[in-house]
């Protein structure tokens, strides 16, 4: 572990385009180790987005990433291996429809790592456990459920042995009563110390899990704290008034 | 004419063995044709694909020159027009123009199965710090190879049928065979009869191999979301 002065993730005046939309405006960042971080905000306020930015799979036009001390902006093969380290989990979980369940998991670690099979097997094993799937290895993705699919998704990444998770919206796609166990492996992951910076709409799990909880609004960071900060007492008009929408009357935060 | 000989279908079967090395041939020609297709077809999906310009213009080329023009045309100016550089003989002609032809259509089926996978599986190989190349291998070419079944079975189905055009440049295969044989027992109606018969064996086998390997590749991605 390093020392806590020095962040996991440092985002720095970042700032992105999508032709003319300024999506993205001087955003500033910082995620500790161990930190859970949440991100809330309305759909095109460029959460998503910024998530997307931290392992390269959007380029930012202008601010800088440090992962772990060293700037992420530079070629391909640098990159890549900065993703390794970068768990990424999708909203519509993107498993591999042609692979096995244990195929998925053991893909990264065999294909990326060149980790030798039987080592990658056991390791996936274990993560399906983890993750309540153990008797799910050989079946295919399109046999599972939504939450078994995104279970088997957040498997898949932390078969890399990332030293971050990223979850973009992990429970958007997924139907109501399917969304506690795909909550529920997260709260684990963050209980066992995993960094974690997740986009998402459910505020309960940014209660229980979160350490910081971050409001973007219009490609912009307005306000940031601690859950018990931000839901009962946020200071900010425009982030009073999304909780009072997102949350159930009785506790939404009161005033505005 | 003042004497019509009638058709006499009885001698089909009696003769129907006589075209067996023809159609070899015929298979011969189309199975490397179509082998040299894919082969070609799938560098040229690949590179219509890149986002080099240079590289992408130049198998848009490829694939508009062969498809603009008629199969017959390429065939005469691999064996007729390249003899002022090299004389390829009857059959290596026929299985270059065969290949070459198929290639630009194999192209295309290719790259539209290709592009009908869900970007977000490159994403996904991707985040796992995957370099593009081998996501590419590993990930999208084996979904895109299955859903590039159906159209290639048809795509297979036509060279086989236009490998009939190598008869016009001497090649022992089935068509030609039928004339030659229709010409020295003055029976062609009966012998291009038998020519007919074989094509719809043959295709009718591609057919069934083709469906039976849909069929077996469905299974594991019965549902999507």
């Amino acid at each position: 572990m390093s020392i806590h002065d020095q962040p996991l993730i440092r985002i720095k005046r970042l700032n992105k385009w999508y032709g003319d939309l300024h999506v993205l405006r001087d955003i500033d960042l910082d995620v500790q180790e161990q930190e859970v971080v949440v991100i809330i905000g309305a759909s095109g306020s460029g959460k998503s987005t910024l998530l997307r930015c931290i392992n390269h799979l959007e380029r930012a036009q202008k601010g800088t990433i440090t992962f772990d001390g060293k700037p992420i902006r530079t070629s391909e093969k640098v990159i890549n291996r900065f993703r390794q380290e970068m768990g990424m989990v999708f909203q519509h979980f993107n498993l591999f429809p042609h692979m096995s369940v244990i195929g998925n998991i053991m893909e990264g670690p065999v294909h990326v790592k060149h980790m030798p099979k039987h080592e990658a097997r056991e390791l996936a094993i274990h993560l399906l456990d983890k993750v309540g799937l153990g008797d799910k290895t050989d079946t295919y993705p399109s046999m599972l459920s939504g939450g078994q699919k995104q279970r088997v998704a957040i498997a898949r990444a932390l078969a890399m042995e990332p030293r971050v998770m990223l979850f973009d919206e992990p429970t958007s796609a997924l139907d109501p009563e399917l969304v506690g166990e795909v909550i529920k492996v997260m709260e684990d992951l963050g209980r066992e110390g995993m960094t974690m910076v997740v986009v998402t709409h459910e505020m309960w799990f940014a209660r229980e899990a979160a350490h910081r909880v971050v409001y973007m609004d219009e490609g912009s960071i307005l306000e940031e704290g601690t859950p018990e900060q931000m839901f009962s007492s946020p200071e900010n008009e425009r982030t009073k008034t999304f909780l009072r929408q997102i949350l159930p009357q009785e506790e939404a935060p009161v005033g505005a | 004419m003042d004497r019509i000989i009638p058709w006499d279908f009885s001698v089909i079967p009696e003769k129907f063995m006589l075209f067996r090395d023809a159609a070899l041939y015929t298979l011969q020609i189309t199975t490397m044709g179509i082998l040299v297709g894919l082969v070609l077809g799938l560098i040229a999906a690949l590179m219509k694909i890149s986002n080099q310009r240079v590289v992408s213009g130049l198998a848009g080329f490829y694939i508009f020159i062969i498809r603009g023009t008629p199969l017959l045309l390429q065939l005469f100016i691999i064996y007729y027009g390249m003899t002022t550089i090299v004389t390829i003989p009857p059959f290596p002609s026929a299985v270059i123009a065969l290949g070459v032809h198929n290639g630009a259509y194999i192209a295309e089926i290719f790259r539209g199965s290709i592009q009908s996978i869900d970007y977000g599986q490159m994403e996904a190989a991707r985040s796992l710090g995957m370099p593009k190349p081998r996501a590419m291998r590993r990930i999208i070419l084996p979904q895109a190879f299955k859903r590039a079944v159906p159209p290639l079975g048809n795509q297979f189905i036509i060279a086989l049928k236009d490998s009939s055009l190598a008869s016009t440049i001497a090649v022992p295969e089935l068509l030609l065979r039928g004339r030659q044989m229709g010409s020295s027992t003055f029976m062609y109606m009966e012998m291009l009869i038998i020519v007919a018969i074989w094509y719809l064996l043959m295709t009718s086998v591609l057919t069934y191999g083709v469906h039976r390997l849909e069929k077996r590749m469905r299974v594991s991605d019965r549902v999507h979301t």
